[in-house]
């Protein structure tokens, strides 16, 4: 499953929605091993096509090495498709190089709606996941602790479901 | 001579998990076949069967993309840092990839030419 904060999916889809009728691409980065995108990183897709996305080889040197300063890895790879459904095509599968990521696909086919589905891509194999958003603020991994002496008017007690 | 290479997440089975290692070779060609001695298999990984470099990867020799050196007659001198990571592309139909990619080369073309100014 991925888990995902809801303003970084709304930068993703407003990044789709602006490249529109253009594929766009990205990142999400994220802590080695925390499976917990955190840091959104928009890339210039290089073949500037609506068929076709390709990270330009120099911005992704640098975002990656950035990353790797920063003990980030990709956690999501994301791109739209702006007339079909967001199902990886099977040139996205031959190209999936990070079997650790999410990738997300977002779909602008439509005006006034969003389709965004998540999926792992390992040896040529597509596996869809469930998408979790996450409002923003709440640490999906905190444990929630009632605190006494306080109103809950003033707490927010809003947290995830696990 | 030593020239440092980073491997990418998914090529690390061929290096016992290392995340760099070390080979030697006048040119990219020469490194990565110095490497397949030691890590069978890294170079089919990194050449197509035409003996071309693989679409699917980005080769840097330090902070330049190889397709703008010379691709696998890249130059290589000792203390050069190699790095390779995936290709990160795909898109929405499959067949329309070919395409794509012959637009890519032209751009490749057109930026090698802008640099050579």
């Amino acid at each position: 499953m991925l888990s995902i904060e809801r303003s970084i999916i709304d930068a993703i889809v407003a990044h789709a929605r602006r490249d529109h009728p253009d594929e766009a691409c990205g990142v999400v980065a994220g802590a080695i091993g925390s499976d917990t995108p955190t840091r959104h990183i928009p890339m210039d897709n290089a073949a500037r096509s609506m068929t076709f996305y390709e990270f330009d080889s120099m911005e992704q040197l640098r975002v990656w090495r950035e990353m790797d300063d920063r003990d980030e890895e990709p956690v999501v790879i994301y791109h739209s498709h702006t007339a079909t459904e967001a199902y990886p095509s099977r040139t996205d599968v031959s190209f999936a190089g990070e079997p650790g990521a999410h990738y997300l696909l977002v779909t602008t086919r439509e005006p006034d709606s969003e389709e965004i589905r998540s999926f792992r891509i390992v040896d040529g194999v597509v596996t869809e996941e469930p998408v979790r958003i996450v409002e923003a603020g709440v640490d999906p991994h905190a444990v929630q602790s009632y605190m006494f002496g306080q109103s809950p008017a003033t707490v927010d007690y809003e947290c995830s479901d696990r | 001579m030593a020239i440092e290479v980073r491997i990418p997440t998914i090529l690390r089975s061929y290096t016992g998990g290392a995340k760099v290692v070390e080979g030697a070779g006048d040119t990219l060609g020469d490194l990565l076949s110095d490497l397949d001695s030691r890590h069978a298999g890294l170079r089919g990984r990194l050449i197509t069967d035409a003996g071309a470099l693989h679409r699917f990867v980005n080769v840097y020799i330090n902070d330049e993309d190889v397709r703008f050196l010379g691709a696998l007659d890249a130059k290589l001198a000792d203390g050069d840092s190699v790095t390779i990571l995936p290709a990160v592309a795909g898109g929405a139909f499959g067949f329309a990839a070919a395409a794509a990619i012959s637009q890519h080369s032209g751009t490749a073309a057109a930026r090698a030419a802008v640099a050579a100014r």
